[in-house]
């Protein structure tokens, strides 16, 4: 195809919008966790960027976005980015954009999980981990979805990545969690968040940057980017309301809710933004909110020290969205319909994509976490960690 | 009348004020400080080098009570606080010579 500079100029702005997502989630934990392991906390996102920006141009586009291999995986074509360039490939901007523009999802989706590691983890042994988890789990999910694998196939639909971003990091967060174990003293005392300004303002970093990962995701600067840009707004506002009012019901409105409640409306509506219209992204939003508090509630009833909510929010909330996109699609839109079409077979694609990420994310993580863990250790020792992550694994500290 | 001073684990301030509520203790002053006792803070071992973190955050309360209770307060405290390693903190009795009420200009007694 031929180059489109409006498309071209679109992608590169919502590619950057997209990166800024990923210190954002730093700030969103920094703010939740004590006031010891703050920079620790915002560290393992800029990590997540870094380690993912090598990884992806050495392998982990090709294992991705490579020639399909028996619908699993791509070939090893685009090694460290050969025959990636600025011509137009299949879309109307150069084949090098649309690599960045898949870069940093795959780098906020390994900063997502740091959420199941807060306030414990082995500096080291997370660099391993992440490195084998961006390539062993992502890139897989990846290549299912968008780059030609066996659920791209089928027919099951993924407009920004509710499957391959939330549910992968979601429910890997929940197998990480299980394997590195509860923080000393959770459940005993108080782990209070200790800055809820911070957490707000990583909020309206992801809030901000969701436009470029949502309406980018169209690939064009078209009615289809818009439709994406205005559902997203309107089932994150929808999912703050609700999580606002759901806290209400059991004490005080609360703020930090509001905006958990934001972040699950703008997870639901990632698979469906191309798929779905308006007055659907106002259910999808709401039922996301008031879905994702109660599975946090269930998570912290349960003792479960998954820390930050990863699982509760995106693996929740990217499951949620990834059923609703089989229900509310409209023809109209993205020219698929859902079950309130009378489509059957599009859900039925869609409970098959989603459940199989989940079970492949939730196993394979675990499986990869044992083996850091059995060989280099997850955790700090006890001092270390009692001490806290910023002294102990950075020599630094947040406030003076 | 006396001054009892505990410095304590930032980790176990909830206990406490549970466990002096329950006795009847309401009033106290608490503040974070930092400190350290005599392994002077706690040593990590990184890439074998040896680090010092020798200052680490406790919490200090501090209540005015009378004599004849003063046993009692120290032991509730105590028992709340203790964790059984190091770094548990420490109790200090002070006496205190006169308590004066602000809003009225009244001596406590």
């Amino acid at each position: 195809m031929v180059l489109d500079s409006g498309d071209t100029a679109f992608i590169l702005v919502a590619t950057a919008m997209v990166m800024l997502m990923i210190p954002g989630v730093g700030l969103f934990y920094g703010g939740l966790v004590r006031k010891k392991d703050v920079v620790s906390m915002i560290g393992l996102s800029f990590l997540a960027l870094a380690l993912v920006s090598v990884q992806w141009v050495l392998v982990g586009y090709s294992l991705s976005f490579g020639t399909d291999i028996a619908g699993f995986i791509g070939g090893l074509d685009f090694l460290g980015l050969r025959g990636v360039g600025m011509g137009a490939g299949d879309a109307t901007i150069p084949g090098l954009l649309f690599m960045a523009f898949q870069l940093v999802f795959a780098g906020i989706t390994l900063a997502i999980i740091t959420s199941a590691v807060a306030e414990r983890v082995k500096i080291g042994s997370f660099i391993v981990f992440g490195l084998l988890w961006t390539t062993l789990v992502y890139d897989p999910l990846a290549h299912w979805a968008w780059g030609g694998g066996w659920a791209g196939q089928l027919g099951a639909l993924d407009f920004a990545g509710g499957t391959v971003v939330h549910i992968s990091s979601g429910f890997g967060a929940l197998a990480l969690a299980l394997v590195i174990g509860k923080r000393i003293g959770f459940g005993e005392h108080d782990m209070e968040p200790h800055n809820i300004p911070m957490t707000m303002l990583g909020a309206a970093l992801l809030w901000f940057g969701w436009f470029g990962f949502n309406a980018g995701s169209a690939l064009a600067a078209n009615g289809l980017a818009a439709n994406a840009f205005v559902v997203t707004n309107t089932s994150a506002a929808a999912g703050a309301l609700a999580w606002l009012f759901a806290s209400w019901v059991k004490g005080k409105p609360s703020a930090l809710g509001m905006v958990s409640g934001g972040i699950a409306g703008l997870v639901a509506i990632t698979p469906a933004a191309g798929f779905v219209d308006t007055m659907s992204a106002l259910v999808i939003g709401a039922v996301a909110g008031v879905l994702c508090y109660k599975a946090l509630l269930f998570r912290v009833g349960k003792g479960l020290d998954e820390s930050l909510d990863a699982w509760a929010v995106h693996g929740v909330g990217g499951l949620w969205g990834a059923l609703a996109t089989g229900i509310f699609a409209v023809e109209a839109v993205g020219g698929y319909s859902g079950l309130l079409q009378g489509n059957v077979d599009q859900f039925v694609a869609q409970v098959i994509g989603a459940v199989a990420a989940v079970v492949y994310a939730f196993v394979v993580t675990y499986a990869l976490a044992k083996i850091v863990d059995s060989t280099m250790g997850l955790r700090v020792t006890e001092d270390e960690e009692y001490v806290g992550l910023d002294i102990s694994q950075h020599g630094e500290k947040a406030y003076a | 009348m006396m001054k009892v001073e505990a410095i304590i684990r930032p980790e176990r301030l909830d206990q406490v004020k549970k466990a002096l509520e329950e006795k009847g203790f309401v009033g106290m002053t608490v503040g974070e400080v930092t400190g350290r006792g005599e392994q002077k803070g706690i040593k990590l071992q990184f890439r074998g080098r040896t680090m010092d973190v020798d200052l680490l955050p406790k919490i200090r309360i501090e209540l005015i009570v009378k004599d004849e209770v003063v046993d009692t307060l120290i032991e509730t405290i105590s028992e709340a606080a203790r964790t059984g390693r190091p770094g548990d903190g420490r109790i200090f009795v002070i006496p205190v010579a006169r308590s004066v009420r602000v809003r009225t200009g009244e001596e406590v007694k």
